[in-house]
């Protein structure tokens, strides 16, 4: 009994130090971006909150690997101080963001890059509107991440924003069609893109002949919800939706013969590259997204090959948007005059008043980028379409 | 029952001065820590979820250890109570009410309205015994959160508006106080570790002294035998519906707490896995184990937070200290060894200090 019991422990014990083990190694891997030399050079902390783990860590990594792209490119340049950079994981929850925030101000973050995710980034936002630290987020689009606080920019469209842009081309491509909607009503960024298309739909006289909901991106069937677009007669469904619930809408939809125009948003962003999916399915599918990958433009080209030198796949939206919200925060920090010496409160005040006062930016994720005193960001969407595997032009 | 038959101070008061003791001192060492500026800020944003936690873990041990029914919808109660207080707070906030007053007015609504929720559901959910209980519980929890993403709330010059629609008619100077699946945005974060130290002292209270009553003895009895304690007169639905219902009005306090520490709240943090995060608190502290539900809902809200170092795999990490915890807290060798420790070189200096892990021979 005793013998058994010892054996028992000692094979615990010995998984438990396999898995520290093995968690040294990655632990070590992770994180920060230490490029350059070890003199005292002046050091910029930027601090980001994202999921590297969970159901939304696509998200998270893809931010992370852009946004490490542009700090080592930064880092390479002649500044006059570094970059460091670091990530936490929150597993897209609130409080979990929160935590990790703390985490990095225990390591003395200046400037936050984040959240990733809205609910996350609005709960981070709290805090660092509390504590005065400039936050910009690459990804996180729902205007409550800005709403009321001065220090919080957005480098995506808000959610609204997306909404309405989705239902104005709509108008103007389909002026005829019969428009149905499919959305998770349980997500943030669905629910605001889809209230927002609704109210704008409706503005111009239009009354959508579907609006089915599902309650979950893991759902497995959509056979409901495409049955009542198809017996609605929708020509133009829109899907302001993750992609990993596209996919399955798109491959059900094929199956039961239902060849509708796809209507997608950022959120579809991805879809081309997943795993096991038949890209054959989405040729057709219109998408809003402000980043191409197979864009003629010389900057997104070189953005493309350093990311696929160091990451081996394509990089996606939101590795654009991570990318360009580090150079939005090196280019601000600049701009506004700031030294790495300086407390988080005064470069968060110099910032803010760069970053509304007539900055402009160039990225790889829109031309001539703008942001207003509310934080959000004014550039031009882009709706391409799928064909050949690509995203193309119009 | 094991624990009745320990000797020496009566057992029901031995655990009780524990879950006090580890309470209050707590309490005290952070406090004495944070003055001294020694907590790191880590630390210092886990003070409320972890009173939170303890909240939560002590009134699920209400139902699952001490009234012996698994309940799975525990979070339901929690958003019923967090939702309902952010909407009390942020009412009392626009008429400009004292933050104690609002935090102490939400904590009476948010424990008022889970435990309205927690009668209604018990009323046909403890009809069912066993597993069944088990999945109607859950069915309510998702079912709470669905009713949550469906909730649109806001006030202004006209007064409180509540709608199922997104557009409800609030002026534009209105404040938004719950937006549908996005939750409750812009909450004032008035909770602090003082008022969730209270509210947990306040736990402790209403949960030993039940325990320590003529109910709480009925309860358990209910428990233990029902058919034995039908037959002896005892109301066994009652007894089940008073252990249910209490414990729904303090998950409900716990949920205005943890809901007033954040600036958002979005209704999908209370599914599924929250539900089974506090079940694992009680299940790992001891079922019907208070102190021991308490120091599980610390640990294993630090815990995750502590392996941050080992970044990607810090769940897995988690995963097996957890079932490491689960073998050694339950091996009855490694208890024996326990027990025998404390006999040598604890008991001999404080006969009452001593652990309550000697009630296991």
């Amino acid at each position: 009994m005793k013998k058994e019991f010892m054996k028992k422990f000692a094979v615990v014990m010995l998984s438990l130090v396999m898995v520290f083990a093995m968690a040294a190694c990655g632990g070590s891997s992770g994180g920060s971006s230490d490029s350059g030399s070890e003199s005292a050079e002046a050091v910029l902390y930027v601090g980001a909150t994202g999921p590297l783990t969970g159901g939304a860590s696509f998200y998270g990594n893809a931010v992370k690997q852009g946004a490490m792209i542009a700090a080592e490119e930064i880092n390479a340049s002649e500044t006059e101080f570094r970059i460091e950079f670091r990530m936490e994981d929150d597993e897209a929850d609130g409080e979990k963001a929160v935590n990790a925030y703390h985490v990095l101000q225990d390591w003395g973050v200046q400037v936050v890059l984040g959240s990733v995710t809205t609910g996350s980034c609005v709960a981070v936002a709290g805090e660092t509107f509390e504590d005065r630290v400039f936050e910009i987020t690459p990804s996180a689009s729902s205007s409550d991440v800005t709403n009321g606080k001065d220090n919080v920019f957005q480098v995506c469209f808000t959610d609204p924003n997306q909404g309405k842009t989705a239902a104005n081309t709509i108008l103007e491509l389909y002026p005829d069609a019969k428009v149905a909607a499919i959305y998770n009503n349980s997500d943030p960024y669905s629910t605001g893109i889809f209230n927002a298309f609704k109210a704008e739909m409706e503005a111009n006289g239009k009354e959508l002949v579907e609006a089915a909901t599902y309650p979950d991106d893991t759902n497995a069937d959509y056979s409901a919800q495409l049955t009542a677009c198809k017996s609605a007669g929708a020509d133009v469904v829109l899907l302001p939706i993750y992609y990993t619930p596209a996919s399955v809408i798109l491959k059900q939809a094929a199956d039961m013969g239902y060849e509708p125009t796809f209507f997608g948003l950022d959120g579809l962003d991805g879809i081309l590259d997943m795993e096991g999916f038949d890209t054959s399915l989405a040729e057709g599918v219109m998408l809003m997204t402000p980043f191409n990958p197979w864009s003629d433009d010389a900057k997104v080209a070189e953005f493309v090959k350093k990311y696929q030198d160091a990451y081996g796949e394509l990089p996606n939206q939101f590795a654009a948007d991570g990318y360009d919200t580090m150079y939005v925060i090196y280019e601000t920090f600049k701009a506004a005059g700031c030294t790495t010496d300086m407390s988080n409160e005064e470069i968060c005040d110099a910032m803010v008043a760069a970053i509304t006062g007539g900055f402009s930016y160039d990225g790889v994720t829109g031309e001539g980028m703008t942001w207003s005193t509310d934080g959000t960001v004014s550039k031009d969407p882009v709706v391409v379409v799928i064909k050949d595997g690509q995203y193309q032009d119009r | 029952m094991k624990k009745i038959t320990s000797k020496g101070l009566s057992p029901y008061r031995k655990n009780e001065i524990i879950s006090y003791g580890i309470a209050i001192l707590g309490f005290a060492v952070i406090s004495v820590l944070r003055s001294l500026g020694m907590v790191s800020s880590s630390l210092q944003g886990q003070l409320v979820p972890i009173c939170a936690y303890v909240i939560m873990a002590v009134s699920l041990n209400l139902v699952v250890g001490i009234s012996g029914e698994l309940s799975l919808g525990h979070a339901g109660f929690m958003s019923v109570g967090a939702y309902t207080g952010i909407v009390v707070s942020g009412i009392m906030g626009t008429m400009g009410a004292a933050d104690p007053v609002r935090f102490f007015a939400a904590v009476i609504a948010g424990a008022l309205a889970a435990g309205v929720a927690g009668f209604l559901i018990g009323i046909p959910v403890l009809r069912l015994r066993g597993d069944y209980l088990a999945i109607v519980t859950l069915a309510f929890g998702e079912i709470i959160k669905n009713i949550m993403n469906i909730v649109y709330a806001g006030i202004d010059e006209n007064g409180f508006h509540i709608s199922t629609k997104s557009d409800y008619g609030l002026s534009a100077e209105g404040r938004m106080l719950l937006n549908g699946p996005m939750g409750a945005t812009q909450v004032d974060r008035i909770s602090t570790f003082f008022y969730g130290f209270i509210l947990v002292m306040v736990t402790l209270f209403v949960v030993q002294n039940i325990l320590n009553s003529r109910q709480g003895r009925a309860i358990m009895a209910c428990r233990d035998n029902r058919i034995a304690s039908e037959s002896i007169g005892l109301n066994v639905m009652k007894n089940k519906l008073m252990a249910f219902t209490v414990s729904s009005a303090l998950a409900g306090m716990g949920g205005v707490l943890f809901g007033l520490n954040y600036s958002t709240l979005l209704p999908i943090k209370f599914n599924f896995n929250t539900s089974i995060l506090i079940l694992v608190f009680v299940v790992l502290g001891g079922l019907g184990n208070i102190w021991g539900s308490m120091i599980a809902a610390i640990v294993l809200t630090v815990l995750p937070e502590a392996l941050r170092q080992f970044a990607d795999y810090r769940m897995l990490v988690y995963a097996v200290v957890l079932i490491v915890v689960m073998i050694a807290t339950y091996n009855p060798a490694i208890r024996s060894r326990v027990s025998a420790f404390a006999e040598k070189y604890l008991r001999r200096k404080k006969p009452d200090a001593a652990p309550a892990e000697g009630g296991a021979d």
